[in-house]
């Protein structure tokens, strides 16, 4: 467990990123971090593996202090996936990139060679393994550097923008790669500006503005508050744009999902058809 | 890695006497520091110089900055100093070590108070400079212009080193463990990246200048002005008279170290 508390930061510029964050992330949850551009997302994510050590507050990953314990020690549980694969990506295939975590944690070198071929196999990467990281997409680039840290098998992995740069059905992949990954029991961070996904994958959201949690709960009843959404700098989600203008048919107006909507709207339907068969 | 060593050679926005002195001046004056310090190895003449800066540290109000850039600079005196200390007597290592710090002193009061615009500006009315840009890449500002680039983009590439120690950090690497050798290659995951970036980011640049029509017209024009004042050509002056002293003195007498 990860727990959180009442952690504050203030940069060496005398910003202050953070102010009294309470936090647990417990194996098999999934949480997305949302909030406008700077409201403290990532300076959040660096505080979870130690790369950044509270001003106030403590962090404890499995009950040790990330002040006393070292950053390499941490990342063996914590996966913290970087937003821009530019900044980690160095070797000369892809499975030696792979390959990297692993070695520095001090794997056999079998146990390294399967598990990067399984890696790779998993994001779909197992024909790019000669590959240099460096002639591939930007997309596929993205999805080195997640196995890279996937590799290592975290109890907790922390995504910072994960869907930036992919297609629709790369996202509609890493969807269900993360419910995999928390139905075996780990724990899945997502740092993101994306509301379709969020909406989508419905998980535990928490809104970040100006350096504090303004709100948390599902997706679905944090999603479809217009002021909570707005204090994010956010859009509401499709469907609950929708559903908003349809709550005087007797639809809840919490909608956020196709899959919800869906349901709710062939029950709809299907009573009209019934009405307009007794009718005629 | 300490990114802190280079806070003593960034510059800070103030609006001080030394950094409202034009560029030009400014340079004139770090080499008339710089003639007497390489030509003579005279322990007098180096605190002399060292000492008649600090009023110019003071007036810029980058005195506090600057002991950050000495403190960086420890190592690399100690280094000087034992080094000459085997190759002469430890007086001459006194002077040499003192040497360097005068360079450093002066180096770092120049880029303190002068912003790179400034700079660029400065370089762009060199004519020297503007005829070799001509000759060798055909625009007479390309050389100023990719002077103040590489200037511009030193914090930015700071930044970047940071994300990528961290990024490589979050993968279990740790830079200072192992032996010496162990510890250069730690280096690789940082620098290799590192590169690439800066690689990809000049061919962006490269197009985003090239679509905003770059080079553009023969004779750009600038918003800024530069121009000597009164000051600037009392400093001139003095500069080149003691420039003018220190060859003189040079070639007609021999100065000890001590």
């Amino acid at each position: 467990m990860i727990t959180l508390e009442k952690v504050s930061f203030t940069y060496r510029s005398g910003q202050r990123a953070l102010q009294e964050i309470d936090l647990n992330l417990e194996g098999g949850d999934f949480i997305a971090i949302m909030g406008e551009n700077g409201a403290g997302k990532t300076t959040l994510a660096k505080h979870l593996n130690g790369l950044l050590k509270p001003s106030q507050g403590r962090v404890l990953v499995d009950g040790e202090d990330t002040r006393k314990v070292s950053v390499a020690r941490l990342s063996r549980k914590v996966g913290l996936v970087f937003q821009n694969p530019d900044h980690l990506l160095f070797s000369e295939t892809v499975k030696d990139e792979v390959a990297f975590g692993l070695k520095n944690f001090g794997f056999a070198p079998e146990v390294v060679h399967n598990q990067v071929m399984r890696t790779l196999e998993a994001l779909g990467l197992s024909e790019y393994a000669e590959t240099s990281p460096f002639l591939l997409s930007g997309g596929e680039r993205k999805r080195v550097a997640l196995a890279a840290i996937l590799a290592t098998e975290p109890d907790y992995l922390i995504l910072d923008e994960p869907t930036i740069g992919q297609d629709y059905q790369q996202k509609e992949r890493l969807r269900n790669f993360i419910l995999q990954l928390y139905s075996q029991g780990k724990a899945v961070v997502m740092i993101t500006h994306d509301v379709e996904f969020v909406a989508e994958s419905n998980p535990k959201v928490i809104l970040l503005s100006q350096g504090r949690i303004v709100a948390q709960g599902p997706a679905d009843s944090v999603l479809s508050k217009d002021e909570l959404v707005k204090k994010a700098s956010l859009v509401r989600p499709q469907m609950s744009r929708l559903f908003g203008e349809l709550t005087k048919y007797g639809l809840p107006s919490d909608v956020v999902d196709v899959h919800r909507a869906r349901i709710l709207l062939e029950e709809k339907l299907s009573e009209a058809k019934v009405r307009v068969a007794q009718n005629s | 890695m300490s990114l802190r060593t280079l806070e003593g050679f960034k510059f800070s926005t103030l609006k001080t006497p030394v950094h409202l002195l034009d560029p030009r001046t400014k340079f004139l004056l770090v080499i008339a520091v710089l003639v007497p310090a390489l030509l003579f190895a005279n322990i007098y003449v180096m605190i002399a110089l060292l000492l008649s800066q600090v009023p110019l540290l003071f007036v810029g109000k980058v005195a506090r900055r600057w002991a950050l850039s000495l403190r960086a600079g420890v190592f690399l005196s100690a280094l000087i100093f034992v080094v000459n200390l085997f190759t002469g007597s430890y007086l001459s290592a006194i002077a040499l070590t003192l040497r360097f710090l005068v360079l450093l002193t002066s180096f770092s009061l120049f880029f303190m108070t002068t912003s790179p615009d400034d700079l660029g500006l400065a370089l762009d009315r060199i004519g020297a400079v503007r005829w070799l840009s001509r000759r060798w890449l055909g625009y007479p500002n390309a050389l100023s212009f990719t002077f103040t680039t590489a200037v511009r983009l030193v914090p930015t590439l700071a930044v970047d080193a940071q994300t990528v120690v961290d990024a490589q950090r979050s993968r279990g690497l740790e830079l200072d463990k192992g032996n010496l050798l162990k510890r250069v290659r730690n280096y690789i995951p940082i620098l290799i990246p590192l590169l690439l970036i800066a690689i990809r980011r000049s061919l962006e640049l490269a197009e985003a200048l090239e679509s905003r029509g770059f080079p553009g017209k023969e004779g750009r024009t600038s918003l800024f002005q530069l121009k000597l004042r009164p000051v600037d050509y009392s400093i001139i002056a003095v500069s080149l008279a003691i420039i003018g002293i220190s060859f003189w003195v040079y070639f007609h007498y021999k100065i000890p170290v001590l």
